[in-house]
């Protein structure tokens, strides 16, 4: 366990006042340094898998490690572990970059001045340092999905955990934001990613899961999974392995 | 402590980059404060100073009615038009109507007779009473005509009250003199000088007004006095709508998932709220008094005197300032939309305004009423300001007043913690 970053353990979650439950009998390891990817049809519980794993629903069920701590016990030094980016802008629009990223940085309990020298590197890694003094809500969609990736490293994280990070993006974004998750993987963070942009994730993923109906049904190196379920590409495995039929 | 700041930092960002909260927190309550002084400042003139149009038609020819017509004028609260005595009283009352005057008054065609002849009556009886007159069956008892009395119905009861207190006084003093004439001249068997009526006739004893005051001071509170301690605190209170809507845009924005995951409590970002609001609070007291002292003697309303006490002054805006901001946090946590916040926080606070005595003074309110006012936050504010304002008291004088708020502030506390509890937010 000691060497994965993330070990799930039987998990299960069910919603107040829902019969059937989201999650399931849920079992996983996630290597430390692995590109690690979650896929599954709208309603599958990938964000609620994702919202477990982050400590934002408490499960009812089963037990979630991350770097070998648990997370439903050791919540403060769980979360200085990990960086999120959600699928919603996560920050103040009506302040700068620069701003949002003194006040979280604050909040992943950074000094002064490593805020302001981590601050200066991800605005230039992330194209942002010519608008650094520009309030986020005059940004485009790209931009502000750069900011919203940009806070979430802020601390450095051992691990990365990614909901459609890309989604609404042009190419140069969605590519600047692809090669720098590279990087930061590169150096040894390890990142846990669900979108439904296939060819996206086709090149960013050594490993998945699919998971359905609040289940895993396949889990294993991508080459793998293609070469066993004889499909070509991921679009293909995942509508062999989910079905064709409308989820949501 | 770096995370607080921080978060005061991004506070004060976002709050002085929302123009409209800003407007909202301190433009409206000081045109508020402006508007109702001055209002309640002409209403004081208006039964104080300025005078009541009133029509004066007499169908009598005698002295009485016109010593009559002189004591009403000399009552110093009406400006008196005088109406041909061929009118009728439609004629009258369609000149109301046309708001000539809101109140007539029609002196009846015998009322110097009837006056006389009843004042004539009542002495004889004095006089037999008292000896001097031995004939009892010369004793005519006359009852005076009445006096009608018109007035329009957008007069307000407490004025309807003030005219009649004025004519009942005119009337009075008419018949009181008639009274001592007869009495006098069946005496002496002349008529009663000039100057020994006049000498008789204004003879009462002086009344000398003094507010009761802590401190000595014989200043007469005004509306300024009242009005800005009411309003500041009303507006202090109506920091709600941009604090409440605050919370609960933060709530239900991306920005709180986040801080959701981060390994700080979301205590500290309530905290920071705290802080920045209580600061904003009591900037509005700032300018709110400053514009009593200082703008309101430009506008020709009166000065506003802030307290000999500036420590207790302070203290008290600080505790007041702490209840809003707890009050309007509590709002934030417990709303799931903004429009929940600002539709409950704004309904809420002029409901506690009204019950508190913000908006109708505390001492006319049914009994009923004086327990449930004890629940609102800003009856025990104006209470303490009122203590410092209208009393002139120091902080001795008021403490009794903040246990009570302070008890409130640590219950808005406490279902503050069980919201965030509740939601999962600590």
């Amino acid at each position: 366990m000691k060497n994965n970053a993330v070990t799930i353990q039987n998990l299960g979650y069910s919603y107040p006042k829902q019969s059937n439950p989201s999650l399931s009998d849920i079992n996983l390891e996630i290597a430390a340094g692995e590109r690690f990817g979650l896929f599954g049809p709208n309603g599958a519980g990938k964000t609620t898998l994702m919202n477990c794993l982050t400590g934002l629903l408490a499960y009812n069920q089963g037990k979630i490690f991350l770097s070998g701590n648990e997370v439903s016990r050791n919540n403060k030094s769980v979360r200085e572990l990990f960086g999120f980016v959600p699928q919603d802008f996560s920050f103040y629009p009506e302040l700068t970059p620069e701003e949002n990223m003194d006040f979280f940085g604050a909040w992943y309990g950074l000094h002064k001045h490593e805020i302001k020298k981590r601050t200066t590197e991800l605005l230039e890694v992330l194209g942002l340092a010519d608008v650094h003094n520009k309030q986020v809500w005059q940004f485009s969609g790209g931009m502000k999905r750069r900011v919203n990736l940009a806070i979430a490293v802020m601390h450095e994280p051992q691990l990365l955990f990614l909901d459609e990070p890309t989604v609404g993006v042009d190419v140069q974004s969605r590519i600047a934001i692809i090669n720098y998750l590279k990087e930061l993987n590169a150096k040894g963070t390890t990142l846990v990613y669900t979108s439904h942009q296939l060819n996206e994730a086709e090149d960013l993923c050594e490993v998945i899961a699919m998971i359905d109906d609040g289940k895993i049904v396949a889990h294993d190196n991508l080459k793998n999974l293609l070469a066993h379920h004889k499909e070509e590409g991921l679009e293909g495995l995942f509508l062999n392995l989910t079905g064709k039929a409308f989820r949501d | 402590m770096y995370k607080l700041i921080a978060t005061i930092t991004k506070d004060i960002r976002i709050l002085t980059r929302d123009k409209v909260g800003l407007t909202l927190m301190f433009v409206m309550p000081i045109i508020l404060a402006i508007v109702i002084a001055s209002i309640q400042n002409s209403t004081f003139k208006l039964v104080n100073e300025n005078k009541i149009a009133l029509l004066l038609c007499n169908k009598d020819t005698g002295d009485i009615s016109k010593q009559f017509s002189i004591a009403l004028e000399k009552a110093g609260i009406f400006q008196i038009k005088k109406v041909e005595a061929a009118e009728t009283d439609e004629q009258i009352k369609n000149r109301m109507h046309a708001k000539d005057a809101f109140v007539a008054i029609i002196i009846p065609n015998s009322f110097s007779e009837k006056i006389a002849a009843n004042a004539k009556g009542i002495a004889d009886k004095a006089l037999h009473n008292l000896g001097v007159q031995q004939d009892s069956q010369k004793i005519v008892a006359v009852k005076a005509d009445p006096v009608t009395l018109y007035y329009h119905p957008v007069l307000q009861e407490s004025f309807r009250r003030s005219i009649d207190g004025a004519i009942q006084g005119a009337l009075q003093l008419i018949q009181s003199k008639q009274v001592l004439r007869s009495v006098y001249s069946s005496l002496n068997e002349k008529e009663l000088p000039d100057s020994l009526e006049n000498q008789i006739a204004t003879n009462t004893a002086p009344i000398n007004e003094i507010p009761v005051s802590r401190d000595g001071s014989r200043n007469i509170p005004n509306a300024t006095q009242h009005n800005i301690p009411a309003w500041t605190i009303f507006a202090m209170f109506f920091i709600v709508i941009s604090l409440g809507s605050s919370i609960v845009r933060e709530k239900t924005s991306g920005s709180f998932i986040r801080l959701k995951t981060l390994p700080t409590s979301y205590l500290v970002a309530l905290a920071s709220k705290q802080l920045t609001y209580l600061t904003v609070t009591i900037l509005q007291a700032v300018v709110i008094f400053a514009i009593g002292i200082w703008l309101f003697p430009v506008m020709g309303l009166p000065k506003l005197n802030i307290p000999s006490d500036i420590l207790s002054l302070f203290l008290v805006t600080l505790i007041c300032g702490w209840c809003a901001v707890s009050f309007a946090i509590c709002i934030g946590v417990f709303a799931q939309t903004q429009e929940q916040s600002n539709g409950f926080g704004a309904v809420s606070i002029v409901l506690l305004a009204a019950i508190g005595g913000v908006l109708v003074p505390s001492f006319v309110m049914p009994a009923s009423f004086r327990t449930i006012m004890q629940l609102s936050p800003l009856h025990w504010c104006l209470e303490l300001y009122y203590g410092l304002f209208l009393e002139g008291g120091k902080l001795s004088d008021i403490w009794m007043n903040i246990i009570p708020l302070l008890a409130i502030i640590i219950l808005i506390h406490v279902l503050i913690v069980v919201g965030l509890k509740k939601k999962n937010l600590i």
